[in-house]
């Protein structure tokens, strides 16, 4: 009995087998995808039902709106993103691979960015319509949140770590999270209205590129540490 | 201090009050990554996720321990841990036994040579233990090393083993 011949595997194909397991079992349970995106639209509509239907207001307050309802949608789904690793003990098995964890959790990351970030970048437009926004303007809200999203998530994955196994985890991974989502906002939300007064988005755009590298990088660290902390 | 604890040092998932573990002769914390190669865990926990199936969860074990099983590899060793068959089934249909066998299966498809082995003759019936006490001796015999806790006493073949009593 034994020592079977296997393939050896490089570490960006056992990332990819993160991201594929990720993708596939959000596939099987459609409804963890659509929530956030149902989310999404329902709270960007009740903004014109709640202040009325002047539309100079709802232009003006639509980059906002849609940024902070994305924000809101993000946070939905981020308590999961360990969780049921963490329950049936996958997460234990990831932190014993040799390939390091950091790479593990990127891939999570990522593979959060593609099943909820991504689907709020396509959505958004079809919202922004609603407030009166132009081509123009739909065009650089969709850049700003396809550069601000992955951040939400990478950043997203420190506090779904350090909330892991703590009871009221939802309250409190928001109450950790939203404060470190703000530049997020302010630079996404202001990319639009910066674009609007004739000062161009660039300023902000590039702003929010330098957020998304800035936690590329320590992210994955971050989350990694704790990790290790709510698993001893 | 419980077993499962200690087998958490022995790990490196949880931390060492005192004192040092050493494999190969270098503490375990200064080499984590050729040693994370050189290891394999199965908790209380089997890691597997209910929602795929034993063929998926089976691979993507592997994939974490860095090696890509072909199916007729995977096949096989369901077959000899007694779940052949089931590989298309979710892990959530499978009976309690059934779980811990796909899990220890993972011993067979890794290349390590440290096995750290949480009560793994817990939910095995009279064949399932024959079976796993032969996979440990086969280990042993080529060179492998296993650490383990039982509550019951399970003989391992001819292969010398340092038996640990531990009280509470």
């Amino acid at each position: 009995m034994r020592a079977l011949p296997l393939k050896p595997q490089g570490l960006a194909s056992v990332m990819l087998a993160v991201l594929r397991r990720e993708v596939s079992l959000a596939m099987r349970q459609k409804g963890e995808v659509l929530t956030p995106l149902v989310f999404f639209v329902v709270i960007a509509s009740l903004f014109p039902l709640g202040v009325g239907p002047e539309s100079a207001l709802l232009l003006r307050m639509a980059p906002g709106v849609l940024w902070v309802s994305a924000l809101l949608a993000a946070m939905l789904s981020l308590q999961r993103l360990f969780a049921t690793d963490y329950a049936d003990g996958s997460l234990e098995q990831m932190a014993l691979s040799p390939t390091p964890l950091g790479l593990l959790v990127a891939a999570k990351a990522l593979s959060h960015f593609l099943l909820s970030g991504l689907p709020l970048v396509l959505m958004a437009p079809v919202l922004g319509l609603q407030f009166g926004l132009d081509s123009r303007a739909l065009g650089i809200l969709m850049l700003s949140l396809l550069l601000g999203t992955p951040t939400l998530s990478l950043v997203g994955s420190i506090g779904a770590a350090l909330t892991l196994g703590v009871r009221g985890a939802g309250v409190l991974l928001s109450l950790l999270i939203l404060p470190l989502y703000i530049p997020v906002l302010i630079f996404g939300a202001g990319a639009v209205e910066a674009d609007a007064a004739g000062l161009g988005a660039g300023g902000h755009l590039s702003l929010l590129a330098a957020l998304l590298v800035l936690s590329l990088f320590f992210a994955p660290l971050a989350t990694t540490a704790a990790l290790r902390i709510s698993l001893e | 201090m419980g077993k499962t604890s200690l087998l958490r040092m022995v790990c490196g998932l949880a931390p060492i009050e005192s004192g040092n573990i050493y494999w190969n002769g270098i503490p375990i914390h200064s080499q984590r990554e050729s040693y994370r190669q050189d290891l394999c865990y199965l908790g209380h926990l089997n890691a597997l996720q209910e929602s795929m199936t034993v063929n998926e969860n089976l691979s993507f074990s592997a994939a974490l321990g860095g090696v890509a099983p072909s199916p007729v590899q995977t096949q096989e060793v369901l077959a000899r841990f007694g779940v052949g068959g089931r590989g298309q089934q979710l892990a959530r249909h499978l009976s309690q036994g059934q779980k811990r066998r796909v899990a220890l299966a993972r011993l067979a498809l890794s290349q390590a040579r440290l096995w750290v082995l949480d009560e793994p003759f817990v939910a095995m019936d009279e064949a399932g233990v024959t079976m796993l006490a032969d996979l440990i001796a086969g280990h042993l015999s080529q060179g492998g090393v296993a650490v383990l806790t039982s509550h019951q006493q399970v003989d391992i073949g001819s292969v010398p083993a340092q038996l640990l009593e531990l009280r509470a």
